[in-house]
């Protein structure tokens, strides 16, 4: 165990060093300050209008806003995440950073994890923090606030965790730039696989919105923050309710228990793929 | 006690390319060995397998009677790859102290200060990394292999990136090494001075056992040299036990002696023997 939290340590360390989270704290900042002026003008505005029969303005425009939010944190949870762990095997190996720490007896098993943990000691805190300043700057400009406080973070910060596994499996096998792009691109094709179901529902096409729950599953992080998006509004019912379930960046969707411990068992799975992998490489 | 490292029939092969052929090799306690060979013999490859980087395809390696690569076995080793950096934001102290605890190891600041004095880096203890020469970055990682007091040292060219002055320092160091019984495997391409330091050579070729031995044994006679008032003259069969009669000969046809010479292959004409026209 001491092992594992020196490596984590290290991780830390260099992040702290080579100034991440300087530029993380920097941009942040100027992400909240966005969102914030955003906000206070788009309640402003809502104020003013007169919604359509059923709908709830204040409502409508508190959850699109903060659902806007919640893509932000969990994009930049990912960015985050990605950055932090995509060289962590062939990367390092190829610039002959890994050889002196592997040759210790602490395991190939117990360095991933460390990675794994040290990417998590971060993301999970930030995805956390980045969340509830959101809802706190939309609480407060709109007096709206979400019907779940704390289950879409965790949900959120959970779909993080899955990204930066996946992003350590694949940087057992591919190389740093490889890795980068694969993971992106499968973050894409998350999304996608949101807007598939949206669409899906608008069009009441139960062939494109099955497709897009298996696609979701498949890549559990997409189904965490659709659960996510659901758990803020689901005491909201009506044609607001309907509205808002098609989600701004990606469809609403109940996901419950089972998607909480699927994505747990997801992170585990990949982790021992990952494990295994490693222990089979050469150096 | 077993042997520190101890290879039979090693064999290892990337797809269709045969790095190792059936190695066969024994590091004994506080015994220094070299290993030479020109590129790809498979003699990094060996190394890696005996730290626990790759995978035998077949064959045995044990590191003081534990299997290669086991937890046990990079316990009793330190390691200096021929390609290494150590992350660039660190101080010499702290990749130290990071690999000490990586380690188990319980010598604290006093283990650090010993590793960093004995590779003449007492004064770049603070300084990071990045700020460092490549040589001093060499001689740190030195220091790095020898955290723990481990009973084996592989070295993959310690030397090359270190001057003359470095070169020096590393063969000191590799004897005072040897006195305190820290076995020593040294791959390295500099002849002079593996024959310096080493107490046997083994040479790969194309991933095979070519030669070894001490470098007494490797030497070959190459003749007797005489020089006298008529200048050099080379005696290509004779031996140490042919010298007095030829001098006398010499003498009795009224030529002055002023020395006699017995010559006997270096480490390079053996090497050269051994590899044949395997260039770098």
């Amino acid at each position: 165990m001491t092992a594992i939290w020196t490596i984590a340590g290290y991780g830390l360390r260099e992040a702290l060093r080579r100034k991440v989270f300087v530029v993380v704290c920097f941009l942040t900042i100027a992400f909240l300050g966005l969102y914030w002026l955003g906000a206070r003008y788009a309640f402003h505005h809502v104020a003013g209008v007169v919604p359509p029969e059923g709908v709830d303005a204040r409502t409508f425009a508190g959850a699109f806003l903060f659902g806007m939010a919640m893509f932000g944190t969990l994009f930049l949870g990912v960015v985050l995440a990605i950055f932090l762990t995509l060289g962590t095997v062939r990367g390092d190996a190829e610039r002959a950073l890994l050889q002196p720490l592997v040759v210790r007896p602490i395991g190939r098993s117990a360095l991933l994890v460390a990675r794994f943990l040290g990417a998590a000691a971060v993301c999970v805190p930030y995805v956390l923090i980045l969340y509830f300043a959101a809802m706190l700057l939309t609480g407060l400009e709109g007096s709206w606030w979400p019907d779940r406080i704390v289950t879409p973070g965790l949900e959120l910060a959970g779909g993080v965790l899955i990204v930066a596994s996946l992003s350590l499996l694949g940087s057992v096998f591919l190389s740093s730039i490889a890795n980068g792009i694969a993971i992106f691109m499968l973050f894409g094709s998350g999304l996608v696989a949101g807007l598939l179901g949206n669409i899906g529902h608008v069009l009441n096409s139960p062939g494109l919105t099955h497709a897009a729950k298996i696609a979701a599953w498949a890549i559990p992080f997409e189904a965490l923050y659709q659960d996510a998006l659901r758990s803020i509004t689901e005491k909201t019912s009506g044609l607001t309710g309907f509205l808002l379930r098609l989600g701004p960046f990606g469809g609403a969707e109940q996901g419950g228990a089972a998607l909480r411990l699927w994505a747990v068992a997801y992170i585990v799975l990949v982790g021992a793929v990952a494990v295994a992998g490693f222990a089979r490489r050469d150096l | 006690m077993s042997a520190a490292l101890a290879v039979s029939g090693l064999v290892k092969r990337y797809g269709a390319v045969e790095a190792l052929g059936g190695v066969d090799l024994e590091v004994g306690d506080s015994e220094l060995v070299g290993l030479l060979g020109p590129n790809g013999a498979g003699k990094s490859t060996l190394v890696k397998i005996a730290c626990g980087l790759v995978r035998a395809t077949t064959g045995h390696a044990e590191v003081c009677g534990a299997r290669a690569g086991s937890r046990e076995a990079r316990a009793a080793l330190g390691y200096l790859a021929e390609l290494f950096r150590f992350p660039g934001w660190m101080t010499a102290d702290e990749l130290l102290e990071l690999h000490q605890r990586l380690a188990g190891s319980r010598g604290g600041e006093r283990e650090r200060g010993e590793l960093l004095e004995l590779v003449g880096l007492q004064e770049a203890r603070r300084r990071p990394v990045e700020a460092m020469s490549k040589g001093m970055q060499q001689r740190l990682g030195i220091a790095h292999a020898l955290v723990g007091s481990p009973r084996l040292l592989l070295l993959d060219e310690p030397t090359s990136a270190l001057d003359p002055v470095g070169r020096r320092t590393v063969r000191t160091l590799l004897e005072e090494l040897q006195r305190r019984g820290v076995s020593v495997l040294l791959n390295s391409h500099l002849l002079s001075e593996i024959e310096l330091v080493c107490d046997r050579v083994v040479i790969l070729l194309g991933g095979r056992v070519v030669s070894a031995g001490t470098p007494a044994e490797l030497a070959r006679p190459r003749g007797v040299e005489i020089e006298t008032d008529a200048g050099k003259r080379m005696y290509p069969e004779a031996g140490r036990e042919d010298i007095p009669r030829l001098i006398a000969e010499l003498v009795r046809d009224g030529k002055n002696v002023y020395g006699a010479r017995l010559l006997t292959s270096t480490l390079e004409d053996v090497y050269v023997e051994a590899v044949g026209g395997e260039g770098s």
